[in-house]
């Protein structure tokens, strides 16, 4: 009976001292302190350098991790993949069908493409050119943010506040940089504000972190109501602003009409799948020195 | 405290943090990864020579706030793995606990944990989200915790008390 019995209980929890009472007010009185000179000094406080050094120290071993659970985590995705496959097919054939309508084009639309071509090549003169990054970190949804670690630092040519994109639209910005690291605030996540622009009218607005995963988008023109499906993209400022102008965020969902603040708040479905993140670009200055390949805004890589 | 130990304690929770943000994220239900720091912390408090769990904890949490992606206060994590250690090391009753029990402190730990995390942010006005928001998101964590735990804590347990034991301990043991 006794071994039975044995077999049943967990391991090695009999003797030994246990933690004093003293330890644990210390290092309550520890952490007390700790969240109060981070909460009270801000930018340039002390915890700022030991997060850095953490950060130095730590997102090697988040890199190491990352590439070595790659081939295990891309399995799902080959699931996935038949699936999406299939219904890819569904959607290019029907649009294949909506195509074939609009192939006897008018001058008309013809001489509109042009315009929108010139304005294109505008935006490539921009001078934008884009670090690429690896996801290599997440920020597990107990801690209430959402913020991912990239494996490009400042030796990348990353500064805080620069934009981050992937090829679905606005990913969000950096906040931190380590040498080769850097910490990126997500857009959806709650403290995360970024100047918005209806597409289709040019209203500018305030998106914030919203529930589940969404965007609330508020109008800076109370009067304008945001239509279900319009596009929403970045409002942006060259240079200054941390985020550059024209980026797609995502698309309204829902509008409300907030009584209270007598203004209309729209949600946003954003357009990038945040919970996948892998491959994205940091928007740098032209002409960034960087230690890895930067895509140029014509497209050249190099 | 036995030097050995605690160097253990220290990989474990390291090996524990880069799963936690680099490989559970995949598998993360609507963003909740199992806290696996959280489990090595219990475990610690739950071995044979639960001494050094404390300091542990505190410096486990310390690194879960400061290593990145990490952007809230620091402190906070440190103060709530440091209340976990200590509940688990009161809950750690004098016999050796049944597996029932060992799983019921893994539950109160975890939600104690990211309450107290949740808590401090509502005090120091940091974003946690509504009230229910918070409660799905802690039951989720109770969840994975559990399911993380029969994975988790055995080995971590067998490896903290192999290390560094003294002749008479792996006698013992």
């Amino acid at each position: 009976m006794a071994p039975l019995d044995r077999e049943r209980r967990w391991r090695g929890l009999d003797d030994g001292p246990r933690p004093s009472r003293s330890t644990l007010v210390a290092l309550v009185l520890a952490a007390a302190t700790l969240m109060t000179l981070d909460q009270s000094t801000g930018d340039d406080s002390p915890v700022e350098l030991l997060r850095t050094g953490v950060g130095e120290a730590f997102a090697p071993v988040e890199s190491v991790t990352s590439a070595a659970v790659r081939p295990f985590t891309a399995v799902p995705s080959w699931f996935r993949a038949k699936d999406e496959l299939r219904r890819d097919i569904r959607e290019l054939e029907a649009e294949n069908a909506a195509l074939r309508e609009q192939v006897a084009t008018t001058d008309f639309d013809r001489n509109r493409l042009a315009e929108f071509d010139g304005l294109t090549r505008a935006a490539a003169d921009l001078g934008r050119s884009l670090v690429p990054a690896r996801v290599v970190g997440y920020g597990p949804a107990q801690s209430f943010t959402r913020t991912v670690t990239l494996d490009a630092g400042s030796e990348a040519g990353l500064r805080p506040d620069m934009t981050v994109v992937n090829d679905d639209g606005l990913v969000g910005r950096v906040v931190r940089v380590t040498q080769r690291h850097a910490t990126v605030l997500l857009v959806v996540d709650a403290e995360s504000t970024v100047g918005g622009r209806i597409g289709s009218s040019m209203e500018l607005g305030f998106l914030r972190g919203g529930e589940d995963g969404t965007l609330d988008l508020e109008l800076v023109d109370q009067k304008v109501v945001p239509a279900q499906g319009d596009t929403v993209v970045t409002w942006g400022s060259d240079g200054a602003g941390p985020y550059v102008a024209g980026v797609p965020v995502g698309r309204v969902t829902d509008v409300f009409a907030s009584v209270r603040e007598q203004s209309q708040r729209a949600v946003i479905e954003p357009f990038v799948d945040f919970s996948a993140l892998d491959v994205v670009g940091v928007v740098v200055p032209e002409g960034t020195g960087s230690d890895r390949a930067v895509v140029r805004a014509d497209g050249r890589i190099g | 405290m036995n030097p050995t130990r605690a160097a253990a304690g220290l990989l474990a929770v390291l090996v524990a943090l880069a799963l936690q943000v680099s490989f559970f994220p995949h598998l993360a239900w609507q963003g909740v990864v199992p806290n696996l720091v959280l489990l090595v912390v219990v475990a610690a408090a739950l071995s044979r020579d639960a001494g050094y769990a404390l300091p542990l904890a505190f410096v486990a949490g310390v690194l879960l706030d400061l290593a990145p992606p990490a952007d809230h206060v620091a402190g906070r994590w440190a103060l709530a793995l440091v209340l976990v250690a200590w509940v688990a090391a009161r809950v750690r009753p004098d016999t050796r606990p049944s597996t029932a029990v060992v799983l019921a402190c893994v539950a109160a730990c975890s939600f104690v944990g990211t309450s107290v995390f949740a808590l401090t942010g509502l005090l120091l006005g940091e974003p946690v989200g509504s009230v229910p928001e918070i409660l799905g998101v802690l039951g989720v964590a109770v969840l994975w915790d559990l399911l993380l735990t029969p994975f988790v804590l055995p080995v971590t347990m067998r490896l903290l008390d192999r290390m560094g034991a003294t002749g008479r301990e792996r006698a013992v043991a």
